[in-house]
């Protein structure tokens, strides 16, 4: 019998091993899994774990997938670091893609932009072109912003679930954004697709390497990561957030408002989603389309808690989930299998971490049968006791 | 007249999964475990649960699988949560996550496949009363069952001695360990009864509802029958009454596009969602019913060791 024994403290060297475990499980399982659909297990590994990183294009489409994902999962971890169960993440993604997509459209519509694209010209621009992309990624982050914010005055004010909360909103999100893109914002020379208008190449996110669609959004993403260590290892406001979350009752005592902290980490969860929507349509996309949602939200769930709620870590945790995400891509041409295999394994992921980190706080040992059973009544009379 | 009668039995129709599935998580919760995979069990029994319907020709076969496809998800997520001690929301989120992605892989194939639609099965002779005959008496029998299974669910909850246990639980683990209760397996038990019914309500959706499989198809009902349990403030007959009433917001948008009043339709399309959340706000805001009777130790672990 294997039984679970409690350790008088949590393992810190197990919080860090247990992420690696639980990549060599998810490998492990994937490899049976190509086995089982008739695929060789080395080839199919090949495409997920090699083949991304072969050369600069494959590793540009590599920062390029992790920027979202790094900026969700940041935000994501100010929430749950403060016992904030913000799972909304998808929805105020699409929010910051609509409000930042809404500007570049006006910006677009009303031809203040380049002399490239346009036919004809406004004769004077609004304000330096330059600006344009840095408005679109603000408005954006104020539009998801503004999307945790109802998940945080609901909370606030009624008590309202945020869990529940948050995720209505990614559905209430995805449909206003098919309203708009069938609707008011159609591109009327767009033959009939619901989509907008291409945005002025005015408001686009410049490219960071030529002849890859890798952006600046990369860099952004990396300040973002630093900026939020520095947060919570040196502010006060992130001290502040941790020790809500790590025990309420103390930071009530220190005098701690659970208020402030709810506020703070769900404004600024849902300003760094935002940020990544509108990155990803001044970005890659360029246009608003109902298919903006790609599930960046819901894994950087999992990149969150790959990361241990860590900056660093989740740097390394996002890079991983963008390797699946283009080794799914990848697997459809190369092993005709569906795409959805990257979420397989992206949710296999977060269950074998789960798994894995009771380890953190429990040491395995076997107990022969017998013994195991004594051990077992002895616990359960000090149980009993307790 | 006609009109309004078929709309009600839309509304029970379409309430139908919320039914079952909220009454699922409604079991796991009494016995103290929240599981936030709802979803992802419901999408998994779904495509399941429509697979085995495709090739036997039989809903009856679906719905064995669904719910046999639920179980096998909760059986996972309750030796994680019971016996490995992992975090309840976590492996919830995770529970979801996997379901979405691993329903969506597997049912590749079969998108795009159509069971044959399901002829209700009219009561005789009560369906013959006007009005009243088409709106309850021509509907599936799962619609009924449901029905009945929210009854079974309060008699067994409230009146018998396993319901007092599994109440016991929930409320006090420590407690029902001391007087010998196995609690981490009473616990188990009510989250794979749970799934099973996750289960079912996902194959009704793929099997009798749409009846069809697409990706996502159950959108977000899994997670609106976890906002349903605490809406009936863990009351079984309240489950029922509030999945009907969901069923009846998700109904209203055919209303009243039929009606011609000129709203887009994915304004309409929210509206179940909105009320999910306009709902939520009108329960939580008075704390004494959601702390009266939310059983007490619900969402945390519990471990006799230590």
């Amino acid at each position: 019998m294997l039984r679970l024994e409690p350790r008088p403290q949590p393992s810190q060297w197990m919080s860090w091993v247990s992420p690696l475990l639980a990549l060599a499980f998810t490998v492990l399982l994937a490899s049976l899994l190509f086995i089982a659909l008739g695929k060789d297990p080395l080839a199919g590994l090949a495409v997920f774990f090699v083949e991304p990183l072969r050369g600069l294009r494959p590793v540009s489409e590599l920062l390029l997938k992790a920027t979202p994902l790094m900026l969700c999962a940041l935000g994501l971890a100010a929430c749950y670091r403060a016992n904030i169960w913000n799972i909304g993440a998808e929805g105020q993604f699409l929010l910051g893609a609509i409000t930042g997509g809404g500007v570049a459209l006006w910006l677009t519509m009303h031809n203040l932009g380049s002399q490239t694209l346009m036919p004809f010209q406004s004769p004077e621009p609004l304000g330096p072109r330059g600006l344009y992309a840095p408005v679109v990624l603000l408005a954006g982050a104020l539009g998801g912003a503004l999307w945790a914010a109802i998940v945080a005055w609901l909370r606030d004010k009624f008590n309202a679930n945020e869990i529940l909360v948050s995720l209505m909103l990614v559905y209430v999100a995805q449909q206003l954004l098919n309203y708009l893109v069938f609707g008011p914002w159609k591109d009327p020379q767009g033959y009939n697709f619901p989509q907008t208008k291409t945005f002025d190449i005015s408001t686009w996110l410049p490219v960071l390497l030529p002849s890859t669609r890798l952006h600046w959004g990369f860099i952004v993403a990396v300040v973002a990561v630093l900026a939020f260590w520095l947060f919570l290892s040196k502010s006060w406001r992130g001290y502040q957030l941790q020790v809500g979350g790590l025990a309420p009752a103390a930071a009530r005592y220190a005098g701690f408002s659970s208020r402030s902290t709810l506020w703070t980490a769900l404004l600024l969860s849902g300003a760094m989603a935002g940020l990544a929507g509108a990155m990803e349509v001044a970005g890659p996309v360029r246009q608003l389309t109902p298919h903006l949602s790609t599930g960046y939200g819901f894994a950087a769930i999992i990149g969150c808690f790959v990361g241990r709620l860590h900056p660093v870590g989740i740097v390394f945790s996002s890079l991983l989930l963008s390797m699946l995400l283009i080794g799914g891509e990848l697997s459809q041409s190369r092993l005709g299998l569906p795409n959805a295999l990257t979420s397989v394994f992206q949710g296999a992921l977060l269950f074998l971490l789960l798994a894995c980190d009771t380890l953190i706080n429990y040491r395995v040992r076997w107990a022969g049968r017998r013994g195991g059973q004594k051990k077992e009544a002895n616990d359960e009379s000090r149980g009993a006791q307790a | 007249m006609n009109e309004t009668a078929l709309l009600i039995a839309a509304a029970l129709a379409s309430g139908t999964p919320l039914v079952l599935a909220g009454l699922g998580l409604l079991l796991n919760e009494k016995a103290g475990v929240l599981n936030l995979g709802a979803e992802g069990m419901m999408l998994v029994a779904a495509i399941a649960g429509f697979a085995a319907a495709f090739h036997t020709g039989e809903a009856a076969v679906g719905f064995v699988a669904g719910a046999a496809a639920g179980a096998g998800m909760a059986a996972v997520f309750g030796l994680l949560v019971i016996w490995l001690n992992t975090n309840q929301y976590a492996t919830g989120l995770a529970l979801s996550l996997f379901g979405t992605g691993f329903s969506a892989f597997v049912g590749v194939s079969m998108v795009g496949k159509k069971l044959a639609d399901q002829t209700p099965n009219a009561v005789p002779l009560l369906a013959d009363i006007p009005f009243v005959g088409p709106a309850f008496f021509q509907l599936h029998p799962m619609v009924y069952a449901a029905m009945a299974l929210a009854a079974v669910m309060a008699w067994f909850l409230y009146r018998s001695r396993t319901g007092l246990v599994l109440r016991a639980v929930g409320e006090s683990p420590a407690a029902a360990h001391a007087l010998g209760y196995p609690v981490r397996r009473i616990r188990f038990m009510a989250v794979l009864v749970g799934g099973a019914l996750c289960g079912v309500a996902g194959a009704f959706l793929s099997v009798v509802y749409a009846p069809l499989w697409v990706q996502g198809l159950v959108a977000g009902r899994g997670w609106i029958a976890l906002a349903l349990t605490a809406f009936a403030t863990w009351r079984p007959a309240r489950v029922l009454l509030g999945a009907y009433l969901f069923g009846g917001v998700t109904m209203m948008q055919f209303a009243l596009q039929s009606a011609g009043v000129q709203i887009p339709s994915q304004l309409l399309a929210m509206l179940p969602y909105l009320a999910t959340i306009v709902v939520l706000v009108l329960i939580s805001r008075n704390p004494v019913w959601i702390r009266v009777n939310m059983p007490a130790s619900l969402g945390k672990p519990f471990h006799p060791g230590g």
